[in-house]
């Protein structure tokens, strides 16, 4: 098991390795560049700019000299935000981002979990159509859609929430209600529909005939023999599910004006600030990874039919 | 064995039907037997005759809907099942009848250890504590015939082989020492040098705890070799039945005649087709109250086709459910 999990830890550095080479491939390969927004700055500055930023190299030693500082944990200067390094910006939006994304996970899979278990034990009830209708509507309307919806109502007419910042302002809490909610509806829908087909299946399974032919309540046949079978699916789908709260994390924070690393992606791709625009590509797959390695750990420990080698 | 001695279980009558888009099934359509202490009964008929809905409606763990026991009584000494609440029944499933089911691969839950499985039970039914009860469980797992139990009993289901998981059945239904054993096609999904040996182990323990065993089959040499008392079912039907060494003698139903026919027999030499019944079981959907047999039977009548008769009773406690023995018209 420990080895399994040492082996499966350092393939995760090859897996990174790639992501910044094609990253920084694309990023590059993108016309313009960082300083190119800047209208008639005389060509001798511009020259001194990008000798400064070493971009006068060729491109290759570019590369090896980034991949170089990444390696000692130093993701460069930022190009736009001129007195911050990188390593500071992340530093100040990742905290933001990170529980932006996990409130909503964590809704996500606990109310899904518990909306699915609902549904399939009262199937073809009103609680089992009206949770599988929120569901549905959560997958198929995109982000884009519900936030600036949500907002339209809670915020504008209704008034009950503010419309966008973030915590430090006069509204507290209340800020942070409408993106968790906004991120997490489509992975609720559909962490909802799997449990539920999960445990409509195991609950026709023989074992389960066996347990209640043991004269076993059904509180117990429930948690005990039903739960684990069918919250299997449920622990698989998180790793997926968290690189989407990921890439919702752009949008919502665009949409809400939530100062997070998500709004920095896009600022830094309309600025082509290179190293910002790295730097959170780097960091986003290299939670998104570890996240994947924890799955894998804790899906071997749930099932017992897997063993590590 | 007495046969004076009041029956532990009586069946009377049990209807089971299935509501389903095609139409009503009965699947279950006026079945009676009854079952004495330590006795051995064999059900045997082909897939969809109604045995496991039978045994499924005596603990009552009919899955409803779309089922539902439209009829009949189930008196378990004396008292009827069918009317006990659900926490009475559960008092009495896995305790005082307990089963074993068909396929040991999936009958097991494979996320639980053997020893979570077996001393819930124990613990549930016995009211010993979990050390006392998984020392009962490593007992019951030995007697089974599963070597090494102390260690083995904390594996999962899928590191144990087909016929050992159905040993950790076996010993896990009676480690309540039930007095009804209800075994539905326990050696179907079987290897057959395997099925031999579950048998075997079966009918040993089962004599020595004196446990009344309910034998689900659709193998007649099974039946042959194990239990005392035999019932035919057909199409939802028991149309024949009595003591196994008396029935597997002189056949008195069509059905069962055709069966035992068709069974191939290594002391008759010669060779020669095997004999087989012509066409296929009924689909009992929406089937009228006829025969459900009289397509296939060489010997029908007229009458076979708008009625069924009422079972008739022979000594030696045979009935026979065929026109050919009724004296009603």
């Amino acid at each position: 098991m420990i080895r399994f999990m040492i082996r499966r830890f350092l393939s995760l550095i090859p897996t990174v390795f790639l992501i910044i080479t094609f990253a920084f491939i694309i990023v590059r390969a993108a016309p313009g560049g960082p300083f190119s927004a800047e209208k008639g700055t005389p060509p001798e500055i511009l020259l001194n700019l990008q000798k400064k930023y070493h971009m006068d190299e060729p491109i290759f030693k570019q590369y090896l000299r980034y991949v170089g500082d990444v390696a000692m944990g130093d993701l460069g200067p930022s190009f736009r935000y001129k007195d911050y390094t990188v390593n500071q910006l992340v530093k100040q939006a990742l905290p933001v981002s990170m529980l932006i994304g996990t409130l909503a996970l964590l809704i996500a899979v606990f109310v899904g979990i518990a909306a699915g278990i609902a549904s399939a034990l009262r199937q073809n009830s009103w609680i089992d159509y009206v949770s599988m209708s929120i569901a549905v509507i959560g997958i198929s309307v995109p982000l884009f859609v519900i936030g600036p919806v949500l907002k339209l109502f809670l915020a504008l007419k209704w008034q009950l929430l503010p419309t966008s910042g973030w915590l430090g302002g006069r509204a507290g809490w209340l800020v942070v209600i409408m993106p968790v909610l906004t991120l997490s509806l489509p992975y609720l829908g559909y962490i909802g529909r799997l449990t539920r087909a999960s445990v409509l299946e195991v609950l026709r399974a023989d074992y389960i005939r066996t347990a209640r032919a043991k004269g076993l309540s059904e509180t117990v046949v429930m948690l005990k023999h039903v739960l684990k079978g069918a919250l299997l699916p449920v622990v698989s789908f998180i790793g997926p599910a968290f690189a989407g709260i990921i890439t919702g994390t752009v949008v919502v924070e665009t949409i809400f004006a939530i100062p997070g690393l998500g709004r920095f992606v896009v600022q830094a791709a309309f600025n082509r600030d290179y190293t910002l625009i790295l730097g959170d590509v780097i960091v986003f797959s290299v939670l998104l990874v570890l996240m994947n390695f924890l799955v894998d750990i804790v899906y071997g420990f749930l099932d017992p039919r897997i063993s590590y080698k | 064995m007495e046969m004076t001695e009041a029956p532990i279980l009586q069946v009377k009558d049990l209807r089971t039907y299935f509501s389903t888009d095609e139409g009503l099934v009965k699947a279950v359509d006026g079945v009676s037997f009854n079952l004495r202490k330590g006795e051995t009964l064999g059900i045997v008929g082909e897939s969809g005759s109604g045995k496991s809905v039978t045994n499924l409606s005596v603990i009552n763990m009919i899955p409803s809907p779309p089922g539902r026991i439209a009829g009949g009584e189930i008196l378990y000494h004396g008292k009827d099942l069918l009317k006990m609440s659900k926490s009475e029944i559960r008092q009495i499933r896995g305790n005082k009848i307990s089963m074993i089911f068909q396929d040991p691969m999936t009958s097991l839950n494979p996320f639980l250890r053997i020893s979570t499985q077996m001393i819930e039970t124990i613990v549930l039914h016995q009211k010993l504590d979990k050390k006392a009860a998984k020392e009962k469980a490593i007992e019951m797992l030995k007697l089974a015939g599963i070597p090494s139990p102390g260690k083995r009993i904390d594996n999962y289901p899928h590191q144990f082989s087909g016929g050992m998981r159905q040993r950790v059945m076996i010993a896990m239904a009676l480690s309540c020492n039930p007095e009804i054993l209800i075994a539905d096609e326990p050696t179907s999904a079987l290897d057959v040098t395997i099925q031999a040996q579950i048998l075997d182990l079966m009918k040993d323990l089962t004599e020595r705890l004196g446990t009344a065993v309910i034998l689900i089959t659709h193998s007649l040499g099974v039946v042959a070799g194990t239990c005392d008392t035999l019932c035919v079912m057909y199409a939802g039907r028991i149309v024949e039945r009595g003591p196994t060494d008396l029935v597997f003698e002189s056949p008195l139903h069509p059905y069962t005649q055709g069966l035992i026919k068709s069974v191939p027999r290594l002391d008759r030499k010669g060779g020669g087709r095997l004999s087989s019944i012509r066409g296929q079981p009924p689909n009992v959907i929406d089937l009228p109250d006829c025969c459900p047999f009289y397509p296939r039977c060489d010997k029908a009548m007229d009458i076979c086709k708008h009625k069924y008769p009422t079972p008739k009773v022979f000594e030696h406690g045979r009935v026979v459910g065929c026109w050919l023995y009724s004296e009603e018209k």
